[in-house]
């Protein structure tokens, strides 16, 4: 939070969005949005709510169910003078666009040598334990993220969202901007009035500590500061840093955050399985070796297809508990 | 309506020009000196000529891995398309592209795709902005009809006449997808398929240069006025194989069936003899046309392998604008 903020609100993550999205839409008319049931549904999330009666159905458009074709008409939007923000109603659907995503959107500005920009900006959800099964839960922000020419940014709270918001649909490339679902309503904090925008690139320390560092991203930054104040009441001291895009990927923050408390876990809500918990576990490992007391930790979904029943999928993803008990071992405690 | 004689006349040239440019790929690629593949264009000229010489400047295309013809179609210049054809670093693409990708702003060129199929929805987007800016362009995307079994294109369909969106779909169907016939991969009847979306649609002969034009013209013109987009089934032949490398081709496709397209349905051939039986040209004018056009293409040809290459640190470039 700048301390210049004159008039700061607690709003919720999902009204940050609609927030930045509005402030973006009157901002600049080239911003529209697109996907299924945007406008009057204001999404299944109900997080465009209200857009449509300011800026009508020629700016916050309804599509058919064709996630490869509205992403692809987006991709050439994008190219032709406008900026859209097209909503992959849940992140599962990433599998319907990736041709245009990852074969034509990441590569168009390369392949021309420089000459088409492709600034658009695809939403997308994720998150699991709303039971809503193996379709609908998946955490896939670490697929984008592998691909040279997109940008990723997977923000946790309220004020990252709305500033990150911002900086994606401003950015002259594609990004893909993942939403926890479950923060939509349940992650609150302060948001000042004035615009803002928050660099790609720049982690965030959420919480500082001595002790061990904690890198955690979207929900699970919730969850490792949850596991933080357990951690205190044991007198270890847990450093909290969100990445908050994971390309690009601040290392540097991760890294001198390692050296200084010498031990380090990565919390994440994908797979955990070759995703971004192993890239980020990596650069730390690389950067901060000789400073760690052992060797960088993870936690991540476990591997399987999200189940559905809730006894089933609570135990896929890492709570709070789970980053507790890892910790208190990695710090002898 | 007949064309001005100089359209007719310009027309022809630029066939002739992709012509004498797609032969000269042949013989770099033969030569080793062009790296990667080579999908020839001679013998569909009269499609990207016909469709392009209905367009603006400010118009648009989307082009396919096939692209060449309509690429120089729509006003690339050949010396940029071949230094990129070779990889070299005074190329359209700066060398990141190649052949699959040329890609030119100026020229309204959207890029030519290495996906089949894969650029409708560039296309149908582009269409879009021309709605929501206003600023009257028209795009055209060309496709084989091996992209007919691509789920996107009809997707693209959908959304392009559901808004009434400027695009005409210009599917070149040169018969072959890669090594199979169509009639192998595609069910029922083509034009059935844009039919079902209350899309505007036309057969062609792909080898007229004439009767595609007219076909582009009224459809381009119908998308300008904001009446929506249009398919064109432009019926074709690919002489060639389907790369420089596809020699042997007779367990797909007989001889025989070359030599008639050739000799008889050749657009080039076709559009002469009618300039010349018409007498909008006589011989000494084709002529001097061809010798300045095998002059140009070979200066291209010289300005290109004598470019340098890239130099490798310029390989992290451009990744991100």
């Amino acid at each position: 939070m700048p301390e210049t903020a004159t008039s700061v609100r607690e709003i919720s993550f999902g009204e940050a969005i609609r927030e930045a999205l509005a402030e973006e839409l009157r901002r600049d008319k080239t911003v529209l949005l697109m996907g299924e049931d945007v406008a009057e549904a204001g999404t299944t999330f109900k997080v465009l709510k209200g857009l449509v009666e300011e800026f009508g159905t020629d700016r916050i458009i309804d599509t058919p169910i064709s996630e490869a074709g509205f992403a692809g008409l987006g991709v050439g939007a994008a190219m032709t003078g406008l900026r859209p923000v097209i909503d992959l109603m849940f992140g599962d659907f990433l599998t319907l666009v990736m041709d245009q995503l990852v074969n034509q959107a990441a590569k168009i500005h390369y392949m021309s040598g420089g000459k088409w920009k492709v600034p658009m900006v695809l939403r997308a959800t994720m998150g699991a334990t709303r039971r809503s099964a193996a379709q609908h839960s998946q955490s896939l922000h670490a697929w984008p993220s592998h691909v040279p020419g997109l940008k990723v940014v997977i923000p946790s709270t309220p004020y990252d969202a709305k500033g990150l918001m911002k900086t994606a649909i401003r950015d002259d490339n594609p990004v893909v901007f993942f939403e926890d679902k479950i923060s939509y309503t349940k992650v609150k904090g302060p948001v000042p009035d004035e615009d803002y925008a928050i660099p790609f690139g720049v982690a965030d320390v959420k919480r500082e500590g001595r002790d061990i560092t904690l890198v955690g991203t979207s929900s699970m930054v919730q969850v490792a500061l949850g596991a933080a104040a357990m951690l205190e009441d044991i007198g270890i001291s847990a450093e909290v840093v969100d990445p908050r895009t994971t390309w690009p990927l601040d290392e540097k923050t991760l890294v001198e955050s390692a050296k200084k408390t010498s031990r380090a876990m990565v919390i994440d809500e994908g797979y955990f399985r070759y995703g971004v918990t192993g890239e980020i576990a990596s650069v730390i490992q690389e950067g901060a070796f000789y400073d760690l007391d052992g060797p960088v930790r993870r936690l991540g979904a476990m591997h399987v297809p999200i189940p559905f029943s809730p006894s089933l999928e609570d135990v896929t993803v890492p709570t709070e508990r789970d980053v507790f008990e890892l910790a208190r071992k990695m710090c002898n405690k | 309506m007949t064309p001005p004689t100089d359209k007719l006349i310009q027309m022809y040239r630029q066939m002739l020009a992709i012509r004498l440019f797609e032969e000269r790929v042949n013989d770099l690629y033969t030569r080793a000196l062009m790296p990667g593949l080579a999908h020839l264009y001679i013998g569909e000229e009269a499609v990207a000529v016909g469709i392009c010489a209905a367009l603006t400047n400010e118009d648009y295309i989307t082009s396919t891995h096939r692209g060449h013809g309509h690429c120089l179609a729509k006003g690339a210049s050949p010396r940029l398309m071949f230094a990129e054809l070779l990889g070299k670093e005074a190329g359209y693409c700066k060398g990141k592209g190649g052949s699959m990708h040329i890609a030119d702003p100026a020229t309204g060129n959207l890029g030519a795709n290495a996906i089949v199929g894969g650029s409708a929805g560039i296309a149908t987007g582009a269409a879009f902005s021309a709605k929501y800016l206003k600023n009257n362009r028209v795009v055209v995307c060309f496709f084989g009809e091996g992209a007919l079994g691509q789920g996107l294109l009809y997707e693209e369909m959908n959304l392009a006449q559901l808004w009434k969106l400027p695009v005409i779909f210009a599917c070149e169907n040169n018969m072959y997808n890669e090594y199979t016939h169509f009639s192998e991969t595609t069910a029922g009847d083509i034009l059935g398929r844009p039919a079902a979306f209350g899309i505007a649609a036309e057969a062609v002969d792909g080898q007229d240069v004439r009767a595609v034009h007219a076909a582009a013209t009224t459809y381009v013109e119908r998308a300008r006025r904001g009446e929506g987009p249009a398919f064109l089934l432009l019926n074709t032949y690919r002489y060639r194989g389907h790369h420089v490398g596809d020699i042997a081709r007779e367990y797909y496709r007989p001889k025989q069936e070359e030599q008639h397209w050739s000799s008889t349905r050749d657009p080039i051939m076709l559009m002469s003899s009618w300039l010349l039986e018409q007498k909008h040209a006589d011989q000494a004018t084709l002529e001097a046309i061809q010798a300045e056009l095998t002059s140009e293409m070979d200066a291209a040809v010289d300005f290109a392998v004598n470019s340098p290459y890239p130099d490798p640190d310029k390989v992290g470039q451009d990744v991100y604008a």
